[in-house]
């Protein structure tokens, strides 16, 4: 075990952890700040494969704007603490084999196949995760998809503007 | 150095978090939640590829998955207020207009 392994097993327990307490809190409000905490815990994942710029992005976008959104949203409802049942137990028992099964499933294809996976990270790492051989990538080889993000965030702007105004004149 | 494996499998355990907290909670926004850490589950295995294999595609990809979040995420809180307008609540139970 060296320092590489302990931090990312560290990093690892505080997502998992985090993730279950977001499923498992009965008011939104916790759940959303379990999320910001699994969001921080994983950009702290990708700092240990060397993905610096996607760090910082995961944390300016994603626990930043997104997780304010939706915290923005839950206050400005005022929702009431949800009832927590997992329903009869018949759906309770059909879910739980449901993410079993997902979990194994993955899992067994991990396995499967680990013998054609690279044993080790790139010597290139390092430099790949930076802003600027993202951003040549981003602005070359993906210059036609960087475009139509763009309307797509804009789109998105003017729907929910419009849904989310009173009455449509 | 820790292995491919092991990212990937934190990465599955997060995926199945996430889908439980689909299958399992009632409350709209807490399901949109969960599917935002689907798709961070997601995200961490196209960075750990990209990283191991040593090609930045994986990269712009997570960038443009987030993009798409975003986006995501301002439609479908937009729709659950002018649910929650109509039904004032924003339990996914109440939303039974469908059935016939």
């Amino acid at each position: 075990m060296n320092w590489g392994e302990i931090v990312f097993w560290v990093l690892s327990a505080g997502a998992i952890v985090s993730a279950l307490l977001m499923v498992t809190r009965k008011s939104a409000v916790s759940s959303a700040l379990s999320l910001v905490m699994t969001f921080c815990f994983l950009a702290g994942l990708y700092l240990t494969l060397q993905a610096q710029f996607l760090a910082i992005v995961q944390v300016a976008v994603y626990a930043g704007a997104i997780m304010v959104l939706v915290l923005f949203v839950i206050m400005l409802l005022n929702l009431k603490e949800e009832r927590l049942t997992l329903g009869t137990d018949r759906k309770a028992l059909i879910g739980t084999l449901g993410v079993i099964a997902i979990f194994a499933q993955i899992a067994a294809i991990i396995f499967a196949n680990s013998n054609g996976l690279p044993p080790a990270i790139s010597a290139k790492a390092a430099e790949l995760g930076t802003v600027e051989s993202v951003g040549m990538s981003l602005y070359s080889s993906f210059a036609f998809p960087f475009e139509m993000a763009s309307v797509i965030l804009i789109v998105s702007a003017v729907g929910a503007i419009v849904l989310a105004k009173k009455k449509l004149r | 150095m820790t292995s491919l494996t092991n990212y990937l499998l934190v990465s599955a355990a997060l995926f199945a978090i996430g889908a439980a907290g689909v299958f399992f909670r009632r409350n709209a926004i807490i399901i949109f939640m969960c599917v935002e850490l689907m798709l961070n589950a997601v995200n961490l295995t196209l960075i750990a590829f990209s990283q191991f294999l040593g090609d930045h595609s994986g990269q712009v990809l997570v960038f443009f998955v987030m993009t798409v979040a975003a986006a995501e995420a301002a439609v479908g809180l937009a729709i659950v207020i002018a649910i929650y307008r109509n039904k004032a609540s924003t339990e996914v139970d109440t939303l039974n207009l469908l059935k016939g």
